[in-house]
């Protein structure tokens, strides 16, 4: 098992879901994410799993919402177009608690858009995306190697907390390759004494419901999902620093474009620049307090994202003011060269850019 | 360093796999890799490329758009990528497809009659096989054991017996080049 192997970004997630022990996968096809509901066709089989391709995303996410009701470890994917009609079934897991993994690889919008890369699901994924006051779990990967672990680290969150745990990737990530090692995982599904397996002598059944007709009852289990949202945020916050003790400008920047930073980053520090990255791996929680420290010591932010600007708005909140906050991003598949964010980062350690 | 390539021809050439080899010869000897493919609405006979980095340092952007090294299967994909080689840089050219010479002249500049080879050992699938030689050959960013090992290995593991005709075609690649 812990031999390198060359994988497809979107093969390593199907590969880890397996490792961590899924065994149950809904999904329908869309480009850039086909080889993952692919790779699950040929690898469920093997391993004495459930695979079926749903005749729509919506059939799909209440096919999750029926296995993972009976406690199973339970996994969708799709792209942009196909999360946006899973957004119902994803409000109803929250609503009902229930664990799984939804996995995104981001391609140009709105609309049907384009099949290339992406990162401007952004605020569909941290913010709700469906109807209600609910969160998701969501986890940035930057590897091939790192959408592996995450992919196994987001089912036993998605267990420990009752929680959907979203993997916002996007077509770069999920199309190219490089090596991957699936170590031995300690990863297992938990007893969940919640689940509707039958009642075996229970005194009172187990039901899984999202629907509280008393206002009192609902406004009730709100309360219960924002104190589970608080204890989140306060343990599950992660991000990766790199350069950043002495830098005057720190990059924000998550997924493929936290890759092109990199490359940039290293250009101008090379040319004298204090310059480092600050990557976000947990998208929400979002880690604003490690943010807000280094606003403390850093003269400027800059936020590069496959966006019009939606992880930036993050960002400032964290930065709350204390120093300026610029963007630059590329939209509708576009991917940001290392030479334009390379000028950016110049003209913002320059003191230009504004904010 | 690391070495940045790509590799384009017309669907059904076998480039993306021509890149999948290097990728994989590099990750064997335990080099930094990474393969990116230009994905599309693609068809058979229309445009394909991929991006390949192999060297000691870890990969930031896996989309190359200066390489050190271009390998264009046919006339399209040496008019697209001719201009964004870097200065010194290898230009490898399938001269069997493609008439016409180098516009550069500040890159190396090596024809290699990929598909004219392939017939002479009697199968035109093996024309890619004989640019990876010619690839080896010219930028010795891999070893050529290692690409041996990758082909007998992963990508012709239940296939030995078409191992003898891809060696054949990798050793006249790289006999091209001198």
């Amino acid at each position: 098992m812990s031999e390198k192997i060359l994988m497809k970004g979107n093969e390593a997630i199907g590969e880890a879901a397996v490792v961590a022990g899924c065994r149950h996968y809904f999904g329908y096809p869309i480009t850039p994410q086909s080889e993952l509901i692919e790779y699950m066709a040929k690898r469920l089989p093997q391993v004495d799993g459930v695979f079926l391709q749903a005749e729509s995303e919506v059939a799909a996410i209440n096919m999750v919402y029926g296995a993972a009701s009976a406690g199973c470890r339970v996994m969708t994917s799709s792209s942009s177009p196909g999360i946006s009609l899973k957004q119902e079934g994803i409000s109803y897991i929250a609503g009902s608690q229930l664990p799984c993994v939804i996995v995104n690889v981001q391609r140009g919008g709105p609309g049907l858009g384009s099949i290339q890369p992406g990162q401007a699901d952004y605020f569909q994924a941290t913010k709700g995306g469906g109807h209600g006051d609910y969160r998701n779990i969501v986890l940035a990967p930057n590897s091939v190697q790192e959408m592996a672990d995450i992919t196994i680290e987001a089912f036993d969150l998605a267990d420990k907390w009752r929680n959907a745990v979203m993997i916002l990737g996007d077509g770069a990530l999920g199309q190219m390759m490089e090596p991957v090692e699936f170590k031995e995982s300690s990863s297992k599904p938990v007893e969940k004494s919640w689940a509707a397996t039958g009642r075996r002598g229970r005194a009172k059944p187990n039901i899984v419901n999202s629907l509280y007709l008393q206002p009192d009852l609902m406004e009730k289990h709100n309360h219960v999902l924002q104190e589970k949202y608080a204890k989140i945020q306060a343990e599950e916050t992660r991000w990766e620093a790199l350069n950043t003790e002495d830098a005057e400008v720190i990059v924000v920047a998550y997924g493929i474009t936290s890759r092109i930073a990199m490359t940039a980053i290293n250009k101008a520090r090379a040319n004298g620049v204090k310059v480092g990255l600050f990557r976000p791996i947990s998208l929400w929680p979002f880690p604003s307090q490690p943010l807000a420290e280094l606003a403390k010591t850093a003269k400027a932010f800059v936020v590069f994202e496959m966006s019009a600007g939606q992880m930036v708005e993050d960002v400032r909140l964290a930065v709350n003011g204390a120093k300026p906050v610029s963007f630059h991003g590329r939209t509708g598949g576009m991917l940001p060269t290392p030479k334009e964010l390379y000028e950016k980062i110049i003209s913002v350690a320059n003191g230009e850019g504004g904010k | 360093m690391n070495q940045e390539m790509i590799f384009a021809g017309f669907g059904g050439q076998g480039v993306m796999l021509m890149g999948q080899i290097l990728a994989y010869a590099g990750m064997m000897e335990g080099q930094q890799v990474s393969w990116f493919p230009a994905y599309g609405p693609e068809m058979r006979g229309g445009t394909a490329n991929c991006s390949v980095i192999i060297g000691d340092e870890a990969v930031g952007t896996p989309i190359v758009t200066e390489p050190q090294v271009v390998v264009a299967m046919n006339l399209p994909s040496l008019d697209k990528f001719e201009p964004h080689l870097a200065a010194g840089g290898i230009l490898l050219i399938n001269s069997s497809l493609i008439e016409r010479p180098a516009k550069r002249s500040d890159v190396k500049a090596l024809l290699v009659p990929c598909n004219d080879i392939a017939k002479e050992l009697g199968n035109p699938k093996v024309a890619n096989m004989v640019m990876v030689g010619a690839i080896v050959a010219a930028s010795g960013v891999v070893k050529i054991e290692s690409v041996l090992q990758v082909l007998a290995k992963k990508i012709f593991k239940n296939k030995p017996e078409v191992m003898q005709l891809n060696e054949q075609a990798i050793r006249r690649g790289m006999a091209c080049i001198s």
